[in-house]
């Protein structure tokens, strides 16, 4: 497991962490406590919680700084880069149409753009980039996306993945960049890129339909209905936690479903509004992609 | 530029201050602000000349505002939409009408959104022109539909550092990435593999202000839209 490597990366820019969650020696204690099976299962959710404790509720005081929400950014778009560019040339890859392939191309393009723009902007504050095992198997090579490089249904369902997580992701950090303008705006017009990206790669797969592991009878839109990633066993599960909480058909306590006098379809409701994924959400997500 | 018929909009930004007010707070707030509404306010003639003499619609101050300004361009939209799926434009492929139905209602659902998010302060219905658009041609529609779309996400990213609530902030977030899909959506429509063509140098899209957003906006809209009292900053 890497838990500790995200607690180190964590320190890192947030020397306090472990005085939020308890004292070092108690947290790997309780992981210690855990084992087995149950163990790798329930650590996303402890450190999930683990992570909520120590960054929610905290009154007054800013507890993630701006630097560490965009050493956050830059982890993950180190991921999203690090992963498109181990596709590109693949042989998977290399079975796309020259169309498909030339998008792969240009999203490779924006996300190591990305990379070097948080990279400038953090300046000496920057976090280098993890390891990873694009295969979610946390160091194995035997994760749940082992094979993705000869399959290019695979890699267009960890792109559609990487991608609206990261627009979850982005749009989760926007509160605790409102007191830098500039900083914010940045954020945003990089979170709306990644819904550009998400859109067109949920186009490629509905072009592919069975092909491309969507599920039989899944009607893929550009724009994430319920809480449907769209993904075909065996990949669904992996995904799943990526695409909780979508299905929202409430905004600021306003039933969507009725509205000015008209009905809607849940599909419709939750699809005009993206949902927040929260720091240690993405966190856990991401946990298994991280050696 | 003329004004609506309709009766003009309910100006409040003296009385609804949502700086620092927790959401729930406001809409507390706004509530109580509705009922003092109801009977203390009318269209003086003399009083309140931004709102009333000109006959420009005012999207009033501070977050109130941004969420009126927000509304406004949900409107536009939302009009567009119900035109193209009412007569769809000639050739329109099964999968290019549902997209569009899509659409339609995500633009609708955000309209009535913000109508009810922002009560009685919001702005009026507002009276659109879209006398420069061939509703029959695919072009004419898509090259719309792509505008419409870009300038939503270059004013959602735009409005964001200009948001004091952070509720309101999120909300923008959930809408704006939407907004970034359609776009990506229609781009891809016109010319494939077009979806985030509109980046920098940087791979960010671009924000715009609201005078920037409304100078665009504006011609397809018949009422004078008077974005004054927006925050600028």
């Amino acid at each position: 497991m890497n838990l500790k490597n995200i607690f180190t990366e964590i320190e890192k820019t947030d020397p306090e962490i472990y005085d939020r969650l308890d004292t070092r020696r108690n947290i790997m204690k309780g992981f210690g406590n855990l084992s087995g099976k149950l163990a790798l299962a329930a650590v996303p959710l402890a450190l999930s919680s683990l992570l909520n404790k120590a960054y929610a509720g905290d009154s007054g005081q800013r507890v993630d700084s701006i630097n560490d929400v965009l050493n956050y950014a830059l982890t993950l778009e180190y991921l999203e880069a690090g992963f498109y560019n181990s596709i590109v040339g693949s042989p998977g890859y290399l079975t796309a149409s020259a169309t498909a392939q030339a998008a792969l191309s240009k999203i490779a393009d924006d996300e190591n753009k990305h990379v070097a723009f948080l990279q400038t902007v953090l300046g000496a504050a920057a976090v280098p980039t993890p390891t990873f095992d694009f295969t979610g198997g946390n160091g194995s090579g035997a994760g749940p996306f082992a094979g993705y490089l000869n399959s290019y249904a695979i890699q267009l369902a960890m792109a559609q993945t990487f991608e609206d997580t990261g627009v979850r992701a982005y749009k989760g950090q926007a509160t605790a960049l409102m007191s830098d303008n500039d900083i914010l705006t940045a954020a945003l017009n990089i979170h709306s890129v990644e819904a550009r990206h998400a859109s067109h790669i949920r186009q490629m797969r509905r072009a592919l339909g069975a092909a491309g592991a969507v599920p039989a009878g899944v009607d893929l839109k550009p724009y994430i209905t319920l809480n449907q990633s769209g993904i075909a066993a065996p990949f669904d599960a992996a995904v799943a936690a990526s695409y909780a909480g979508e299905e929202a058909t409430t905004q600021a306590t306003l039933n969507l479903l009725t509205i000015g006098g008209m009905t809607f379809t849940a599909e419709d409701a939750s699809a005009a509004f993206d949902e927040t994924l929260d720091m240690a959400q993405v966190l856990a997500i991401v946990d298994p992609f991280i050696v | 530029m003329k004004q609506q018929k309709s009766s003009p909009p309910i100006q409040e930004e003296t009385i609804i201050s949502p700086y620092g007010l927790q959401r729930r707070n406001m809409f507390k707030f706004l509530g109580a602000a509705a009922a003092i509404t109801a009977v203390g306010v009318s269209c003086k003639k003399d009083d309140d000349p931004g709102t009333m003499n000109n006959g420009a619609v005012n999207l009033g101050s501070g977050d109130t505002g941004i969420l009126n300004y927000a509304y406004a361009l949900e409107q536009l939209e939302a009009a567009f939409y119900t035109q193209v799926v009412a007569t769809p434009y000639s050739g329109i492929s099964a999968d290019e009408l549902n997209y569009m139905k899509d659409i339609k209602n995500h633009e609708i659902i955000h309209r009535e959104f913000f109508k009810a998010a922002i009560g009685s302060a919001a702005i009026i219905g507002l009276t659109v022109n879209f006398s420069s658009i061939d509703f029959t041609s695919r072009s004419s529609v898509l090259a719309t539909a792509m505008a419409f779309e870009d300038l939503g996400v270059n004013a959602y990213n735009g409005a964001g550092k200009l948001i004091v609530s952070a509720d309101y902030l999120t909300l923008a977030g959930k809408i704006v990435s939407v907004e970034a899909r359609h776009a990506a959506l229609i781009r891809d429509l016109i010319t494939p593999g077009t979806f985030a063509n509109s980046v920098d140098i940087n791979a960010l899209d671009t924000a715009k202000s609201p005078a920037e957003v409304l100078a665009i906006a504006g011609t397809y809209i018949t009422n004078t839209i008077d974005a004054s009292n927006l925050p600028t900053s």
